[in-house]
Parts: structure tokens; sequence; C-alpha cells
């Protein structure tokens, strides 16, 4: 038996959904009789939503898509080895380490006031230029380099954040025992702190995802490059849709998953 | 000679003094007790006697040894000082043992092994052998309590520094925590404690120091001082615990 209070939940919550479940459908039913009428629409459809474009390309960018795949894998942990880095360059305090402080800050501030795809033109242009022999010219090694480069500028700041929310408390409760600092960083501080900022990091890294598409200016044929080739092949755009979906495929699972982490660390904390 | 004394230990922080020039000196075993208002200096004392917070002048002497030089390094010290917070700081990414085991695995390289059964003792002796393998978050107030107080011992400390252990837990969990340390009175544990648990200070203490405005207005054995006080600001003080 339902209390009062209960049953007028009840009932304002079932009014609140049937009005949101009909707004939805309204909006969606215009969308798809509205946008058939435009007077591009077949063109439209002709060349962004070609069954048979689709069904012909699908596998070749699913394989090229690989490729991203394999360079967001070995970028990765080379960015959190990166960005931990120099966090921790960051946080040194005896004098001597002073430079190295000192370019830990210049370098954040700079890979992250410069736009990725001008770092990935300069570093993978640029070095290759040099005259570097094979394979030291390798687009995949330069390309990696400034997707490093860049992303790891982020990473450390996320991790100093980290780092700088650990209460002072548990500096002074390791010191207390004559733990060493090095020692009270590695296993007091960053293993705390790696944890409450792992949301963030998650969104760099699908940020990354979509980012290694950018390498395609290089040369690397993944997934972006590739249906750029069957767009010219086929006069037909529907490989970019195509594309975008690949995308769309990992990365909304990963954002999904990445906003259920942080709202499960809000609830925790409060 | 003292194990541990100050003489005229000084601290500010920024242009507001904490401690305007106290002389403390507690004998090999004794207990001594610091009692007084929030922000009389008892906290900032204790962390300055663990080397948490450098003093401005005067000295602290460890059985005789200045350790209070500027320049000297802390840890060696400090692994000779235990503490405990008002707050626990148990570290919450690791379970209770690994709590207690952290600091001798590093500090005097021993294995996980070898001091198994004496961090076992440890908390057998706190009845919470049952425990062990509980993050703090899974632990009551008091049950963190007693875990920070044998992650100090399993330093094997010569002194016990105690800041106010008692003030955040719920009052039905407070006697467990002072079961504990009256343990530790019999073990012959040299102890300061600052607190606001009178009977206990009266019950156990040597000597108990009444700081006020950073010095310490009044001291003597427990009996002196909390039944029969002698300067009126002490008096006013005790009346509020009545």
């Amino acid at each position: 038996m339902l209390t009062r209070r209960q049953a007028y939940e009840a009932r304002i919550r079932r009014r609140a959904t049937s009005l949101a479940a009909a707004s939805t459908c309204g909006v969606l039913l215009a969308l798809l009789i509205l946008v058939p009428l435009a007077p591009g629409w077949p063109a439209v459809k002709k060349s962004f939503f070609n069954a048979e474009v689709f069904a012909d390309t699908f596998p070749g960018l699913l394989n090229a898509f690989l490729l991203d795949v394999a360079i967001f894998a070995w970028s990765a942990p080379l960015i959190f080895a990166l960005g931990l880095l120099v966090a921790l360059a960051r946080d040194v305090r005896a004098p001597a380490a002073y430079p190295l402080k000192l370019f830990a800050i210049l370098y954040t501030d700079i890979f992250r006031g410069v736009p990725v795809i001008l770092v990935i033109y300069l570093v993978g242009f640029g070095i290759p230029g040099l005259g570097l022999p094979r394979p030291w010219n390798s687009p995949y090694i330069w390309g990696t380099v400034a997707l490093v480069l860049t992303y790891a500028a982020y990473v450390s700041e996320v991790l100093r954040t980290g780092i700088e929310s650990i209460h002072r408390s548990q500096r002074a409760a390791a010191a207390s025992l004559g733990l060493s600092d090095a020692d009270t960083m590695r296993f007091i501080i960053l293993p705390q702190a790696i944890r409450k900022v792992v949301p963030a990091n998650m969104n760099l890294f699908i940020a990354l995802q979509k980012d290694v598409a950018l390498l395609s200016f290089i040369g690397p044929v993944e997934i972006f490059r590739q249906a750029g080739v069957y767009k010219s092949l086929m006069a037909n755009f529907t490989p970019y849709v195509g594309a975008a979906l690949i995308f769309l495929a990992i990365t909304i699972p990963a954002t999904r998953y990445a906003d259920y982490l942080l709202s499960k660390q809000m609830k925790a904390r409060s | 000679m003292a194990r541990l004394a100050t003489q005229s230990l000084t601290k500010s922080f920024g242009r507001t003094p904490v401690c305007n020039g106290i002389d403390l000196t507690v004998e090999t075993g004794q207990m001594v007790c610091l009692i007084g208002a929030s922000g009389s200096g008892k906290s900032t004392l204790l962390r300055c006697l663990n080397l948490l917070e450098p003093i401005d002048d005067g000295a602290i002497f460890l059985d005789g040894t200045d350790i209070s030089v500027p320049g000297l390094d802390p840890q060696p010290i400090r692994q000779r000082i235990g503490m405990v917070f008002q707050s626990f700081n148990l570290f919450p990414h690791l379970t209770a043992v690994e709590n207690v085991m952290l600091a001798p695995r590093r500090v005097h390289r021993k294995s996980r092994d070898a001091l198994r059964p004496e961090v076992s003792a440890l908390f057998e002796r706190v009845g919470l052998a049952e425990r062990m393998d509980h993050y703090p978050d899974q632990l009551s107030g008091g049950q963190q309590q007693r875990v920070a107080i044998i992650r100090a011992l399993a330093m094997r400390p010569d002194i016990m520094l105690f800041d106010e252990i008692t003030s955040a837990l719920d009052p039905e969990l407070v006697g467990e925590v002072l079961g504990t340390l009256r343990e530790l009175r019999a073990d012959g544990m040299t102890m300061i404690l600052a607190t606001h648990e009178m009977s206990f200070a009266r019950e156990l203490a040597d000597h108990v120091c009444f700081l006020d405005a950073g010095v310490i207005h009044e001291e003597g054995p427990p009996e002196q001082v909390l039944n029969d006080p002698q300067k009126d600001r002490t008096r006013a003080f005790l009346k509020r615990f009545l």
C-alpha cells in the first residue's frame, strides 16, 4: 500500500515521463517529415547517405580504423608516463632541480597553447626535414611524438591538480612516520591523486582518440585519410559518415563511462 | 636526563604568536598532559616537537641532543617520535594492515613476512585482529584511531605524541581509545597528550601543563593542577569542565 506521499510522487513521475516521451516523439517526427521536404534533400541523401557506397566502403574504413587504434594504443602509455614526469618535475623543491621545474612550466605553457594540428605539422614535417635516414623519418614516429608532446602537457596539468587536491594532513601523517618525501609521493600522494583524476584523464584520452585522425595530414592512411580516398574514388561523401559512425561507436561508450565514474566520485565525496 | 625537553620554544604563524617561550620537560616513562582552550598552542607545540613545524626560537632536546638545529634532516628524528592526530589521517587507499606496515617496510627495510607477527600482535592488542584487511572507510572512528596509534607504534618510537585524539570521536567511542592509551601507559611508554579528557588526565598523568596564550601558565602533578589550581585562569578554564 502506497503512502499518500508515494502515490503523489508516482503520479508526478508518470506525468513527467509521458510529457518527455511525447515531446521527444514530436521533435523526431518533425525532423523526419521536414528535412526530406528541403529542396536539396534528394542530392544530400544520395551523396551522404548512400547505402550502396556505405556497404562497399565500411569494411575498408573499419580496417583503416585499426591504425587509429594502434596509434592510440602506443601513444597513451607514453603520454601518461611523460605527463607524470612533468607533473612530478613541477613539484620538486630542490634548488638544483630548479631548471627542471622551469622547463616543465615552459613546456606545459607552450604545448597547451598551440593547436594540435600545428604541432603535428611542425614536428611531423620539420624533424624529418632535417634529412634523417629511414626509418627515422617515418611520419608514424614524429606524428606520435607530436601527439605525445601535446597531450602529455594536458595530462600533467590534470595530475598536478590531483596531487594538489590531496589534503596536507596526509603528508603530515607520512612525515610523522619518518617516510622520505619520495616515498610519501610514491606510496601516499600519487596513488590517491591518480585515482582522483581518472575521469578527467579519460576525457583527455577520448579527445586523443579523435585527434589521432589529424595524423592523416602528414601521411598515415588511417580512417580519415581512407575515407577521403573513397570519397574521391566514388565521388560520394558517405564514407565520411561511415567514419563518423565508427568514431562514435568508440567515443560514446567511453564518454558515458567517464561521466559515470565522475558522478560516482561526486557522490562518494558528498 | 630528560627524554624530551624544550627551552623557551617560540613559534608564530605570520604575525600571530602561538608559542611564546615554552619550557617543557618530559622524563622517560612519564605521561604529560597538555590542557588548555583551543588556540592556546597545544597542537602547535606537538607539531613543533615532531618537527612538522619549524620553530622560530628556543630549542628542543631529545635525549639531550638539540633536534631543532635549522637544516637538520628531520626524518631520522621523526622515526623516533610517534604522532597520532585528531583526525586519524589514515591512508584511505591502503588497508589497515598496510597502513601499519608501510613505514617499517620503507624506512626500516623490513619485509611484510618479517613484520607480520609483530603487526598482528599490535592489532590483537587493540582488539582489531579481525579488521586488519579492512579499509579505513570500513572502520568506525574509534577503530581508525586505534589503527593510527599502532601505525605509530610499529615504528617503535621512543616517545609518542597525541594531539586531541578523542576530540573527533562520538562519545561512546572515546572509551576504547583511552583504553589503548591506558595500556601504553602501563607499558611505560613516554607520552605527551594534548587532551580535553580531564578525568583521564587526573587518573593517569604524571604531570599536567595548563597552556594559555602560548605559555605554560600553570603546571604540576594532576591532583594539584586539576583539583587545586593556584591561578585564576586555570580555575576559570577548569570550571567549564565541571
